[in-house]
């Protein structure tokens, strides 16, 4: 685990409604039902405030196994409340994105929540918090355009799937095989995307040391 | 194949047998008045069968009308318009149209997508698909209007934000997520308005704003019929039904509270009047941007910031109700 024991979960009261009333298959409330056993999650994104390496941190984990981390109302809520929790705070925020982007059962309500999580994006990092971003497997679309590369930091795990548009999306577009690498973390890397590639073992420890180095700025200003 | 364009071809025809009638009445000494009336209403009944209540299937199709007014007819419609061009990195992307214009007297920066109005100029705008160095210009333009306290006005018509791969190779992510930054952080008022198609994250990228304002049958949608169908159905066949279930006609997400006005079209679409649809779009983001030119820009990121945050609907009661809710 990442943070201490004692982390503070925020946002478990938030759970999601059925604002378009969709129903193809099935029901959208029978998709969650499914989601919800499959992850042992109410949602796709777990937030909180936690002390990792010492560091005082708001922290949000996304969860790919809960509608392929697709962003509607409750996780745009949720990721806001907790990036306005660590500007009340003064606290750094981090967030290990997993996402396929926003989530179409609810429509433009969930395109919306792009416009709701970068709002608070600005208004933390204004307020001169900083913000790392974890991108893993995969990350891309909505999430990817929108909170997922505005922080100062934005490290990824090896081998994770990135990008705007997915894989079939494209091949169809251009109608060529992509090359197997393409969209990769260390695509990304190569081409300046992203700050480093991290492998889960030397998360923690990289993620101290960033913190560290802010911290130290911050209190010699 | 457009199928407004299709269902158009018996009432243009019927057009054009009415105008040949009224002048062979007027040469001749035989009164065809009566003929020509009863076609006439033969026409006003079909034209109110086909456009009197449109699915969003038929909207997302009138949105996507070759001789729907583009980007370029609005802006010709200005007092004046200055192009500035390029995102001083790569290239001037030619699906984003932006420059500085004067709306009845006052100045403003507009930033506009815009798709061609024939094949040779689709394949010049990429059929209005900007890539990363289309919204890295929307973000410069976005920042110097912000420098110079001009109010920004945009017009979206997109299907989306392109998805190539030089567009992913030139972090298309990142180039739309820093449109979204600089809109919701500018200090000064944002009046956009979607007169075709607004395809998802590509739309957006123009679209934080302080009023949204959206054309009659233009719509407005998470991703187009056609993505949504592939992404959940593995069929973009399924488009039809998508855009059945995706609620993204102007009518819905003015319920939603996404969209707070609608400007109507004259029956049969906006291209039946251009003239008249584009004075009337401009009249009310000049409404609009008189409204909002009243606030400081304190109180414009604060209510702007508001208006965002409120967006969404979640419960706090369990599941289960909700399924038995929609199980009944």
């Amino acid at each position: 685990m990442l943070v201490d024991a004692d982390f503070l979960e925020i946002g478990t009261e938030v759970l999601p409604a059925d604002p378009l009333g969709w129903v193809d298959k099935k029901s959208y409330p029978a998709k969650l039902a499914l989601d919800r056993e499959k992850s042992q999650l109410t949602e796709g994104v777990v937030c909180g405030f936690g002390k990792l390496g010492g560091f005082d941190v708001a922290l949000g984990v996304m969860d790919f196994h809960f509608r392929g981390g697709t962003m509607g109302t409750v996780v745009g809520e949720r990721i806001t409340q907790l990036l306005e929790g660590a500007y009340d705070r003064s606290v750094p925020c981090i967030l290990f994105t997993a996402s396929g982007g926003a989530r179409m059962e609810e429509g433009m309500l969930a395109l919306m929540q792009m416009a709701k999580t970068t709002a608070a994006v600005g208004r933390l990092m204004n307020a001169g918090n900083i913000l790392i971003t974890v991108l893993t497997d995969p990350t891309t679309g909505g999430v990817a355009a929108s909170f997922a590369f505005q922080a100062d930091f934005v490290l990824a795990e090896p081998r994770a799937m990135i990008g705007f548009a997915g894989r079939r999306v494209i091949e169809q577009t251009v109608r060529q095989k992509l090359p197997e690498h393409f969209q990769t973390a260390e695509f990304l890397l190569e081409k300046g995307h992203i700050d480093m590639v991290v492998d889960r073992q030397a998360m923690k420890p990289t993620l101290t040391r960033l913190l560290d180095y802010a911290a130290n700025g911050r209190r010699a200003s | 194949m457009n199928i407004i364009v299709e269902r158009e071809k018996g009432l243009l025809e019927l057009e054009k047998r009415i105008e040949e009638l009224r002048e062979a009445n007027a040469l001749q000494p035989v009164d065809m008045s009566s003929e020509i009336r009863a076609l006439e209403e033969k026409y006003a009944q079909i034209q109110r069968e086909i456009f009197g209540s449109m699915t969003p299937w038929q909207k997302v199709h009138m949105a996507r009308h070759p001789n729907r007014p583009t980007a370029a007819d609005y802006l010709s419609q200005l007092d004046s318009f200055d192009e500035l061009h390029g995102d001083r990195h790569y290239r001037d992307d030619a699906a984003i149209v932006g420059g500085l214009g004067k709306l009845f007297a006052r100045s403003i920066m507009v930033i506009a997508e815009q798709r061609g109005r024939d094949t040779k100029e689709n394949l010049r705008r990429n059929f209005g698909m900007p890539k990363p160095e289309g919204y890295r210009k929307v973000e410069r333009l976005a920042k110097l209007a912000g420098r110079l306290s001009l109010p920004i006005v945009t017009f979206v018509d997109t299907k989306g934000a392109d998805p190539g791969i030089g567009s992913e190779e030139r972090a298309q992510s990142e180039a739309i997520a820093a449109c979204l930054r600089v809109f919701s952080l500018a200090p000064v008022p944002i009046v956009a308005t979607v007169i075709g198609e607004g395809g998802s994250g590509g739309a957006l990228a123009l679209s934080i704003a302080d009023r949204i304002i959206m054309l009659e049958h233009s719509y407005y949608s998470v991703a187009s019929p056609e993505g949504c169908a592939a992404i959940l159905w593995s069929d973009a066949g399924k488009a039809e039904e998508a855009a059945a279930r995706l609620k993204l006609t102007a009518q819905d997400l003015k319920t939603f509270g996404i969209v707070d006005e609608i400007v109507p079209e004259p029956l049969g679409g906006a291209h039946r009047d251009p003239g008249g649809t584009i004075a009337r779009v401009l009249q009310t983001v000049e409404a609009s941007l008189a409204q909002l030119l009243t606030l400081s820009a304190a109180a414009l990121a604060e209510a702007r910031y508001r208006k965002y945050r409120q967006i969404g609907e979640w419960g706090t009661e369990n599941l289960r109700q909700l399924q038995d809710s929609a199980a009944q």
